[in-house]
């Protein structure tokens, strides 16, 4: 059921930046939140994380986006109003939501703490929710959410550098954690240094991991060991570095969203090692076999992770000091940052000041 | 000096069939074996299953084929004669060499028992051994090999029967342990249903799982079902079928060793699901990320198992009964084998008679003088 009238859907005012079509192209936008039900948080939105994601999305390229579309997903603020069963949070907490508001509470995944699992999960932004209406995100001055689909932010954590952990973060923790990367002493790969990447990075780190990062761009070496604390780095086109680096990694989070050649990935794991791939390309890969069977490899994938292990994920981060590098940007700024994050031209995450600078007229 | 002919090489004579070129036509070939040293054991060959990789390697699709090439590595028969060290098996004993018959030993592989992930592996056929002569595999009259990769056939075991679990049997037991497949109640799909696939439905069902078999060919239903015991069965073409499975699996065994689609076999796995390569297409295969990522699927290869698991493997199969189906036929008829093998014509396993063989190849000789 699509709203023929975003503005009145609801009852309560909202406003934002919406795409209006696949140029992508974001401009004011009134629409409307639900009011605060029994379960929900109401709160307003502080600052917004810029996700790759977002851009494929406004563009259509997954072929999944319905218009008008607010996107974003790494969303914090401060909250304003609880319903009358909410049990964790309460007026002026810090919090944050991510990629998902809704699941279907009951099948395996969702008992087993992996809503992001669920067949029926709902995405935060251009899904559909219970009541039938579509789901519109952070790039916008109010949020309202089921309780369970909220998240805590510590207090040791600035709000605008934790807000791209509800993806960025996540996107890399889960699968640290799940494909068994997080022993101290492990040799990690981190493919594409980005907003996904560096978070990645020092998640490795913190979890007590060698980190290789490996990039196209040699002109990111000094960063990637200065700057985000990698071990080492190799350029993935240099086919002699590659080569003197085969069988070293335990595992490789690949974090790239291109088409690209993953048999020389799989040729740097060791014997019985991992490539997880959490970027998503919208065309298929290559996936030669001889190399899997030879080392008794695997290719596996990861997308974001549950909401207890996203809490588990932020506190993790306040306890290491672990924030992504972003740059705070003005709402009137978001299609010039939408150009350059087309280009890579970011270090590492945009991150909308919305609170202060999200405003009607 | 002279490059010496393979029945110089060493000291023992020995008979067999090989390939002299790519074209794969196998005729009878002169070759030596080595002297019986302390570590090793020799023993009469009865017989030896055709394995599909015997025929991709007489055929050099994989590249890498030097000729003559003997192949053979699913080898069974009885002891002759045991060195001053061994302690495994006597003469008389009833055993089996697989794809294996060497390693480094002091690699980290080695040491957890994963000879078959050494870097140094030597395999039965086509391979460079210690001494630097080439591996001569298991259609011949008999074998030598180093103790450690000597396999024990249990009382039970029927030797013709139980030597294509050697290459087949290990190949599809092994995944099913380590990528925790094999608890009972499990949902598991064993996709082609020829060599290899016949024996992972069987494991599958000794291990407790409820197993669909995947497959093109609509025809081999019933065989699944009745037969082999399956408990259903899906053609992989039908894609309504599939999508009505979807997120029914928790693993696949894929078989197939020819380049195919992934996406639907993606489909029908559970969240956390795996999809395990053993077959191996010469060309890549199309991975579309999405279908792992979503779900947080994994695609992994497995290939055979170290010498601990592979005796595992067969003690456990004499336990539960499990022997490959097979049709026995004689070196003669080796060439038309790997025709209909290349068809897909066998079920499911040829397996040469090569005791009888040889005594063949012995009465027309002696005739002939």
């Amino acid at each position: 059921m699509v709203a023929n009238q975003p503005e009145k859907e609801h009852p309560v005012p909202a406003f934002g930046l919406a795409a209006r079509d696949p140029s992508g192209v974001l401009s004011p936008f009134n629409f409307s939140r639900r009011a605060t039900g029994e379960k929900d948080v109401k709160f307003k939105v502080m600052y917004c994380g810029i996700c790759h994601s977002d851009l494929h999305m406004v563009k259509n390229e997954w072929g999944t986006s319905t218009y008008p579309l607010v996107p974003g997903h790494e969303i914090v603020g401060e909250v304003t109003e609880v319903g009358s069963q909410v049990e964790k949070f309460k007026v002026g907490d810090r919090v944050g939501v991510g990629c998902m508001v809704g699941s279907c509470r009951s099948c395996d995944n969702c008992s087993n703490g992996v809503e992001n699992y669920c067949p029926k999960m709902i995405l935060t932004y251009a899904g559909t929710y219970h009541d039938g209406t579509i789901t519109y995100g952070g790039y916008s001055d109010v949020m309202v959410c089921d309780e369970h689909f909220v998240v805590r932010v510590p207090d040791a954590l600035p709000l605008d550098a934790a807000a791209p952990l509800l993806c960025a973060g996540i996107t890399l923790y889960s699968p640290l954690r799940y494909y068994g990367l997080d022993k101290p002493g492990i040799h990690v790969g981190v493919v594409g240094l980005g907003g996904l990447g560096h978070v990645g990075v020092k998640f490795a780190k913190a979890m007590g991991a060698k980190v290789t990062v490996i990039s196209t761009s040699p002109a990111k070496k000094q960063e990637a060991i200065e700057r985000h604390g990698a071990d080492s780095f190799l350029v993935s086109r240099d086919q002699e570095q590659m080569q003197a680096a085969m069988g070293t990694l335990d595992g490789i989070i690949d974090t790239v969203s291109a088409v690209h050649p993953i048999m020389p990935l799989i040729g740097l794991l060791k014997t019985h090692g991992k490539l997880v791939l959490v970027g998503a390309p919208e065309k298929p890969l290559e996936l030669p076999v001889f190399p899997l069977l030879m080392g008794r490899k695997i290719v596996g994938g990861s997308c974001i992770g549950g909401m207890k292990e996203t809490q588990e994920m932020l506190d993790f981060a306040a306890k290491h000091n672990i924030t992504a590098d972003i740059e705070v940007i003005s709402a009137d700024y978001v299609n010039t940052a939408m150009e350059r994050l087309e280009k890579g031209d970011v270090k590492y995450r945009f991150v909308i000041d919305v609170a202060k600078t999200l405003q009607q007229g | 000096m002279a490059k010496k002919s393979p029945d110089e090489v060493h000291p023992v004579k020995a008979f067999g069939w090989a390939a002299s070129d790519p074209s794969g036509h196998l005729s009878p070939f002169s070759f030596s074996r080595r002297a019986t040293g302390e570590e090793d054991v020799r023993f009469k060959v009865l017989y030896c299953g055709i394995c599909h990789s015997d025929l991709h390697c007489i055929k050099n699709e994989w590249g890498f084929s030097t000729y003559p090439l003997l192949p053979g590595h699913e080898i069974a028969g009885e002891v002759t004669e045991v060195g001053s060290k061994v302690t495994k098996v006597k003469p008389g004993d009833k055993v089996g060499v697989g794809c294996l018959v060497g390693a480094c030993h002091s690699c980290e592989n080695c040491t957890a028992d994963l000879e078959n992930h050494c870097p140094q592996v030597i395999q039965t056929y086509n391979s460079i051994d210690v001494d630097g002569t080439m591996t001569y595999g298991g259609y011949s009259d008999h074998m030598v090999a180093r103790e450690r990769y000597i396999v024990r056939f249990p009382e039970n075991m029927p030797l013709d029967a139980g030597a294509p679990l050697l290459c087949a049997g290990i190949t599809v037991y092994s995944p099913m342990k380590y990528y925790g497949l094999s608890e009972p109640g499990m949902h598991i799909a064993v996709v082609g249903l020829g060599g290899l696939g016949h024996v992972a439905v069987k494991f599958a069902k000794a291990f407790g799982a409820r197993v669909t078999v995947v497959s093109t060919s609509p025809k081999k239903e019933e065989e699944a079902l009745k037969r082999l015991g399956a408990d259903s069965f899906l053609v992989s073409t039908n894609m309504d079928q599939l999508k009505k499975e979807q997120f029914t699996l928790d693993g696949i065994i894929d078989t197939v060793s020819a380049v195919h689609p992934l996406l639907p076999l993606l489909g029908l796995l559970k969240a956390n699901g795996k999809l395990i390569l053993v077959g191996a297409p010469e060309k890549p295969l199309e991975l579309p990320a999405f279908s792992v990522i979503m779900g947080r699927k994994t695609v992994a290869g497995s290939n055979i198992g170290g010498m601990k698991e592979t005796q595992e493997m067969i003690d456990f199969a004499a336990k539960h009964n499990i022997t490959a189906d097979i049709e026995i036929i004689k070196a003669d008829y080796l060439n038309t084998a790997m025709e209909r093998l290349a068809k897909g014509d066998v079920r499911y396993r040829f397996v040469i008679d090569i005791a009888n063989s040889v005594a063949d190849i012995y009465r027309e000789t002696t005739q002939r003088k």
